[in-house]
């Protein structure tokens, strides 16, 4: 891990430095890694928002058997009255928006985007990105994709309004399942918002390899570093197979293209396999900064270095690798040989081996440590604590035999909940908890924080463990509809919904309280646990941090 | 020394071409939805797609622009020239994982073909799937009974050499670049861009005399989007060795920095690097055994 070798006399004083552009140039004309970021978590937080309380509305629905809601929303969305498969596509529009949103607009750009962007060039001693300004049109790209996705639920998508093909876009549903522009416009918004990101990876690979503070060798570089860099590989290898896939999709629903249409020799399951090639690496692209936060978090507040540092780093860069050769798990029911099946069961398996070391060294990296419970260690403890159940269940699943009676039931959606709302999203409160005094320069209330953990932590095992007992009973996703037999679960799931959006609730009343009465913070308010450069320098830091570069020892 | 940069790297003044460029390209992709959708966004379609398209490319203009002043007034540091290095790198290999997608979709139909057929009916090239019919399995075969497919050692085979001289040629500019050669640079980039419009040329020759159609037909679909996605680049790779060929009679290469030049010859080798393996698998190999037209 870093030691810092620091001059303090150079990174303190910066009064040039903190010249900032008025506001216009600043916010919508930024070349400044740090506006940039905030801008991403901004537009993450309110994109979380929308894709939050479209899961409500499908709670709601979802709450008791039968179909309550769907007609009437339908309804006030195209200002007439809704015809019952009208109600029933709204609904494949709420799980499709919900997916997407969540996916590409606010995971992402929150972990890598907000995050990312922040703390790498932070943590690896450079004054920015490599790239300011293309680090600028990565952001408002991916505005651009949101504003599409948006607005595609106004336009016509085949049997209602808006596309209602589910995040997978899977063909033939989207092609000659799907006539009007909605589909159409879902695409484009996965074009843009995959140009951004590949866009965004050039940036970091770039930044992270040629930007490196004098002395920062590549095995000195802060776990989250190195998980970012990973990802943005991922990112520049995995996007481009899901451009072409979906630029395929349009060639089929426009230009009378066969890729997917079986009777003129297409392949639907083509679709399938772009989608998943690209779709497996996309899993981890939101869970490998998550990784990293967690790395930095466990460390500081265990006032160790992490256990295993080379260990950690090339876990992260195993499981990358082998998450490029297993994305077929996600499709064992079309029909596949049995030979392929074993192939993608096994490979799949050895993924647990590298996220084991990662486990298992975060809980070695406490043990004998000085921990203290502080609101992000909370997190990050809940983070390891979560995303091994949803891990375990991966497992489960990986088993192609096995996921032939769990492939698309709520068991599947239970155990990616696990690991994404529980695993990514975790690790962005985490991270939020941990970098918002040195981002804003004001403390979060720690009452509130925990207050915050706990509501949300109960909420959501309220909400997704009873998915995995639906699951096990065979319940099937994506219908808003059920039997008596079900029931039971899915209202106990929707109240774990209220509890965690009481969490969310709080943890807004939190950012507004520390903007309003938090108080101020001070350059390493962590202590003697935080060794990364960010600490070295002011809360918030000048506007051009490190003009003359950090040497690290 | 507060405020003094005592570093290489390239802090840059705001812009707002970014977002400009994002804009356009909202207009230009919401332009083509409207284009593909006329029954219900009326007829504006391809005005609003035009707007944005003229929206991107100015951007593309102006951003270039700003990047060769950049260039000229010294912020081009050798670890700044060393980032575009990456970058350029980096663009490539994303660009190399989109042709992957072309390719699969190739190897699939062609390594695990359906049952289809082609007949010619009252001038139109109809596609029949016995699928699950008898007779099916008779048909499982590469290309679909019926393809008359283009011969691979013509025409093809000639654009092969041209794109394998254009490598040579745009070496040959390279090198009296690096030698403070300018006219050689200039020569050079000539024969290259001129061999490019004919590559270019030819494949717009071939494409109307394919027999075979585009539309509801797999060997079709694919072999125009992924030969036609590869034409794509060679189009923009040649206006890339234009704007170089620009630039070289503006002075504005030297021999220790030229990086425009480089990318411009390391996309070129790129493109040609995909038309060989197109050649392989999509004329030589995917066409084997087939009548040629």
């Amino acid at each position: 891990m870093t030691t810092i070798a620091a001059n303090p006399g150079d990174m303190s004083a910066h009064d040039d430095a903190d010249h900032k552009p008025g506001f216009f140039a600043r916010w919508f004309m930024s070349t400044n890694h740090k506006d940039i970021g905030t801008l991403y978590l901004i537009f993450a937080i309110f994109a979380g928002v929308i894709g939050g309380l479209i899961s409500g509305m499908m709670r709601l629905e979802l709450a008791q058997p039968g179909v309550q809601y769907l007609g009437q929303w339908t309804t006030w969305l195209q200002g007439s009255e809704a015809t019952w498969d009208q109600a029933l596509h709204m609904w494949n529009v709420l799980i499709t928006a919900h997916g997407l949103i969540m996916v590409f607009f606010m995971v992402m750009p929150a972990i890598i985007g907000g995050f990312g962007n922040w703390f790498v060039p932070l943590m690896i001693g450079a004054p920015d990105m490599a790239f300011p300004r293309m680090n600028n049109i990565s952001f408002w790209l991916t505005v651009a994709a949101f504003l599409m996705l948006l607005g595609s639920t106004f336009v016509p998508g085949g049997t209602g309004l808006g596309a209602g093909t589910g995040w997978t876009v899977y063909a033939p549903l989207s092609t000659s399942g799907s006539v009007g522009p909605a589909v159409d416009m879902a695409i484009f918004s996965l074009h843009l918002a995959g140009a951004a990101s590949i866009l965004g990876a050039i940036n970091f690979i770039t930044t992270i390899f040629n930007m490196r503070a004098p002395g920062m060798t590549l095995h000195k570089m802060p776990l989250f570093v190195w998980s970012v860099l990973v990802t943005a590989f991922l990112l520049l290898l995995a996007l481009p197979v899901l451009a072409a896939a979906i630029t395929m999709l349009l060639v089929d629903r426009n230009f009378g293209g066969a890729f997917f249409d079986a009777a003129a020799g297409g392949d639907p399951v083509l679709y399938q396999h772009l989608f998943w090639f690209f779709g497996h690496p996309e899993v981890y692209i939101m869970i490998l900064p998550g990784f990293g936060i967690i790395s930095q978090i466990v460390a500081t507040f265990s006032r160790k270095p992490v256990f295993g540092y080379l260990g950690m780093a090339y876990a992260m860069v195993a499981i990358g690798v082998v998450g490029f050769v297993v994305w077929a798990h996600h499709m064992f029911t079309v029909g596949m040989s049995v030979e392929m099946k074993m192939y993608f069961t096994a490979a799949t398996m050895v993924i647990a081996v590298p996220t084991g070391i990662k486990i298992f060294s975060w809980i070695a990296t406490m043990w004998g440590g000085s921990v203290s419970f502080k609101v992000p260690m909370v997190w990050a403890m809940g983070f390891i604590f979560m995303f091994t159940v949803g891990g375990v269940t991966g497992v489960v699943l990986a088993n192609g035999g096995l996921d032939d009676n769990l492939h698309d039931t709520y068991y599947v959606v239970a155990h990616f909940h696990y690991v994404l709302s529980l695993g990514a999203v975790f690790a962005l409160f985490a991270g939020f908890y941990y970098w918002f005094g040195k981002m804003s320069g004001r403390h979060l209330n720690e009452f509130l924080g925990h207050l915050h953990f706990w509501t949300f932590f109960i909420g959501v095992n309220v909400l997704f463990f009873p998915m995995h007992f639906l699951g096990n009973q065979g319940m099937p996703r994506r219908y808003p509809d059920f039997t008596d037999a079900y029931a039971y679960w899915n209202e106990i799931a929707s109240w774990g919904y209220a509890i965690m959006g009481v969490g969310v609730i709080i943890f807004f009343i939190n950012v507004f309280w520390a903007f309003a009465a938090g108080r101020k913070a001070e350059g390493n308010y962590w202590g003697e646990g935080a060794t990364t450069l960010e600490w070295t320098l002011s809360s918030p830091p000048p506007f051009h941090q490190f003009e003359t570069l950090p040497v690290v020892k | 020394m507060a405020g003094a940069k005592n570093h290489d790297y390239h802090i840059l003044p705001p812009s707002v071409t970014p977002l400009i460029g994002s804009i356009a390209a909202f207009v230009m992709f919401f332009g083509m939805v409207m284009m593909f959708q006329p029954e219900f966004f009326g007829g504006y379609g391809s005005l609003v797609f035009g707007a944005g398209l003229i929206g991107v490319l100015y951007t593309f203009v102006v951003w270039w622009i700003d990047v060769v002043h950049e260039a000229h007034s010294g912020d081009h540091t050798p670890v700044v020239q060393l980032h575009m290095r990456y970058g350029m790198i980096l663009f490539i290999a994303s660009e190399v994982m989109f042709f992957v997608g072309w390719f699969w979709a190739w190897f699939d139909y062609s390594l695990f073909p359906a049952p289809i057929q082609i007949t010619e009916i009252d001038g139109q090239m109809v596609t029949e799937s016995l699928f699950g019919q008898e007779g099916a399995d008779a048909l499982l075969q590469w290309p679909p009974k019926g393809v008359e497919v283009l011969a691979a050692m013509k025409l093809p085979l000639l654009n092969t050499l041209i794109l394998l001289c254009s490598g040579t040629t745009v070496t040959w500019a390279h090198h009296a670049l690096i030698n403070g050669d300018r006219d050689g640079l200039i020569k050079g980039l000539w024969l290259t861009i001129i061999l490019g419009l004919l590559f270019t040329t030819l494949q717009a020759v071939e494409y109307a005399e394919a027999t075979f159609p585009f539309a509801n037909l797999n060997y079709g679909t694919t072999f125009f989007m992924a030969t036609g996605f590869h034409g794509f680049h060679v189009i923009v790779g040649t206006i890339f060795l234009m704007v170089c060929l620009f630039r070289a009679y503006k002075g504005h290469f030297t021999p220790q920095q030229h990086f425009g030049f480089e990318a411009a010859a390391w996309y070129w080798h790129f493109v040609d690097v995909v038309w060989l393996f197109l050649f392989v698998v999509i004329y030589v190999w995917g066409g084997w055994g087939a009548p040629v037209h």
